[in-house]
């Protein structure tokens, strides 16, 4: 039971991450029917700004001198990582993916292959194909309760998380903006004969969907201790199975995917083997896809022509 | 009648193929031929990737998986097959030839189910959910590998033999082979059924209309180009003295993928021009090793921008060539 309760936490905190990563992936094909492969790939990018700017505030003279890094440090670094992000979300989308955004859809499709491969390998180039120990901007302190160890970095993923998606679903849900995404990703065709500026819709897409991309960088920083060029790949994939299995275009079937593909990969780890957690996940890939390919809460749409 | 003539030209072929063995053997050093021997493989590559990926229009970025699997089938089988022939046959070139075509084909019946296995559940739909599964497979294919023991795990398969798996590959057996599959899939591409699939790529809903089996094409074509991607795996672990799941990484799905496109999606002739190219410029590139794969980033980049179709479009070779030798020239019309 105990071990039960604690691969819950540890898996809860993971998923929190993939729903962080997913959330950009239905975004952007719930508006333009586009697999962003290159979003794995901002999303560690929005690691690695967040392990500069932790360097560039500081972070090793505190961990020299004993003390914990500040609160308002650590947030500023997750926020300048957020603004770098969605920087770099909106310059793909303005430099490769606008150009083809009319083309038939396969194009589109290579393109992004085309960013994704490019971040990677300008990654390894820039910032050493070696992985980094991630700056502790949260130094761990541990707590048990009923004997399930519990850390303060688990809780603070999932808090940061869920604020995060809570802010998103206010966003999509209150502003005039949000209701502009929901009435592109319903029909973008229609939304433009209403007068919708489709190209400033969809540049926030990116931005948002970045930043949180970056967030979940960074928090995954935080919770796996390591960073590598390559992080994003594996990552973003999971992520988009998060998104298929709960109903990609679906805002909370993001949420609801990336939490049970996290508690999925770390019951896996755990029961079975660790050597199976990236193989659970594209067993559910399959699963979903052969079983109820519209998702958990997604809706089947009908075809038109 | 016909059926004769067939067998006489391709017979007339790889009596060719065996006498330009000799000539590249004597004109050309190791290297040259390695690099030839690699062409002919990519040219077996490209244009099976790109009946699924230029006729057909569904989108495999995982490739490299299928042809980890025949390459792993093919050493596998060979070695194992190797005694018991040698047995029957005595050591000789027969039997060598008897144990490397049974292996290759074992190699890519393997390829072939798996690709079955990925392309089932993802064909199904429409969509770009192919790219994601295939992916994956071809990142779990290698994870797999690495951790099978009987397998040799990350230091690869090398058979039982200190020295390696047995050279079988050469200049005869690559073209042979690569004739034979670029005839299968240029007459699949012009058939019925060809026409089919080029329907699926252009609408799949109006292909539907029209009573084409859509899924059942799609999972054959795709099952179809993961056994040639199988064929040219057990040719090149035959090339190797072994196979390591390092060799199948995702840079070689991509280099696949560079191959089709830079030559143009859904043209076989510029399938082979793109393996081709794509042999040499590794080679041309080797110093720039680090930078290879952002250069063919943005080549990919600007190619979908700049020229979507690729290099010939869905166009042929020789279909370019001929028109333009029988195209008349047009009499210019005076008009007043």
């Amino acid at each position: 039971m105990t071990q039960f309760l604690q691969q819950l936490i540890n898996g809860l905190s993971l998923g929190s991450i993939y729903a962080l990563i997913a959330l950009g992936y239905t975004m952007v094909y719930g508006i333009l029917k586009l697999i962003n492969f290159a979003h794995g790939e901002v999303f560690m990018v929005g690691a690695y700004t967040g392990f500069y700017a932790a360097g560039f505030l500081g972070v090793a003279d505190f961990e020299a001198q004993n003390h914990s890094f500040p609160l308002y440090l650590a947030l500023l670094v997750l926020i300048i990582a957020m603004a770098a992000a969605a920087l770099l979300g909106m310059t793909i989308e303005f430099l490769a993916y606008r150009p083809v955004r009319s083309a038939p859809r396969l194009t589109p499709l290579i393109t992004a292959i085309g960013v994704s491969l490019f971040l990677q390998n300008a990654g390894m180039l820039l910032f050493s194909p070696n992985p980094q120990r991630y700056p502790a901007i949260l130094s761990e302190v541990r707590f048990a309760v009923f004997g399930v160890i519990v850390t303060n970095i688990k809780l603070t993923i999932f808090a940061v998380a869920l604020c995060l998606m809570f802010g998103l679903h206010l966003f999509v849900q209150k502003t005039w903006t949000g209701r502009a995404m929901r009435a592109l990703s319903f029909n973008i065709d229609a939304a433009k004969l209403m007068g919708i500026d489709t190209n400033q819709v969809i540049r926030v897409t990116f931005a948002i969907g970045s930043a949180l991309a970056a967030a979940g960088g960074i928090l995954f920083g935080l919770d796996q201790i390591t960073i590598n060029p390559l992080m994003g790949v594996l990552t973003g994939l999971k992520a988009f199975v998060a998104a298929v299995l709960g109903g990609i275009g679906s805002i909370p079937g993001a949420v609801v995917g990336g939490l049970l593909i996290g508690l999925a990969e770390q019951l896996t780890a755990g029961y079975l083997s660790p050597e199976y957690r990236d193989a659970i996940t594209f067993l559910i890939l399959i699963l979903i896809l052969l079983l109820k390919p519209e998702g958990l809460l997604g809706v089947v749409r009908v075809e038109k022509v | 009648m016909r059926a004769l003539i067939r067998f006489g030209i391709a017979a007339l072929i790889l009596l060719a193929i065996y006498g330009l063995e000799f000539g590249v053997e004597a004109a050309f050093t190791e290297y040259v031929q390695r690099i030839i021997l690699l062409a002919g493989i990519n040219v077996i590559l490209a244009v099976g990737l790109n009946l699924i990926n230029g006729t057909t229009g569904q989108f495999s970025i995982g490739h490299a998986g299928f042809m980890a699997v025949g390459a792993y089938g093919a050493a596998f089988v060979g070695v194992k097959l190797a005694p018991p022939v040698h047995g029957a046959l005595g050591s000789g070139p027969l039997a060598d030839a008897v144990v490397f075509n049974v292996a290759l084909l074992v190699g890519a019946l393997f390829a072939g189910i798996s690709g079955l296995i990925v392309g089932m559940p993802s064909l199904r739909l429409r969509g770009d959910y192919l790219a994601v599964v295939t992916l994956g497979f071809g990142e779990i294919i290698r994870i797999l590998f690495n951790n099978a023991t009987f397998l040799g795990s990350a230091t690869g398969y090398s058979g039982d033999d200190p020295s390696g798996l047995p050279a079988y590959t050469n200049f005869f057996w690559v073209f042979a082979w690569a004739t034979a599959i670029v005839t299968l899939i240029h007459n699949l591409t012009f058939s019925q059924t060809g026409r089919s699939l080029t329907a699926i790529r252009e609408d799949e809903i109006a292909a539907e209309a029209m009573a084409t089996p859509t899924t059942r094409l799609k999972v054959t074509a795709f099952a179809i180009s993961a056994a040639t991607a199988g064929v040219a795996g057990g040719l090149f672990a035959h090339m190797q003295a072994g196979v390591r799941p390092e060799d199948f990484r995702f840079e070689r799905s991509i280099d696949m993928i560079v191959m089709i496109i830079v030559g143009g999606l859904g043209s076989i002739s510029g399938a082979i021009l793109g393996g081709i190219f794509v042999a040499v410029s590794l080679e041309l590139m080797r110093d720039l090793q680090q930078y290879r794969l952002v250069l063919y980033a943005l080549l990919l980049i600007v190619i979908m921008i700049v020229r979507p179709e690729g290099l010939l479009g869905t166009r042929e070779l020789h279909h370019l060539l001929r028109r333009k030798k029988t195209a008349k020239p047009a009499t210019p019309t005076e008009s007043a």
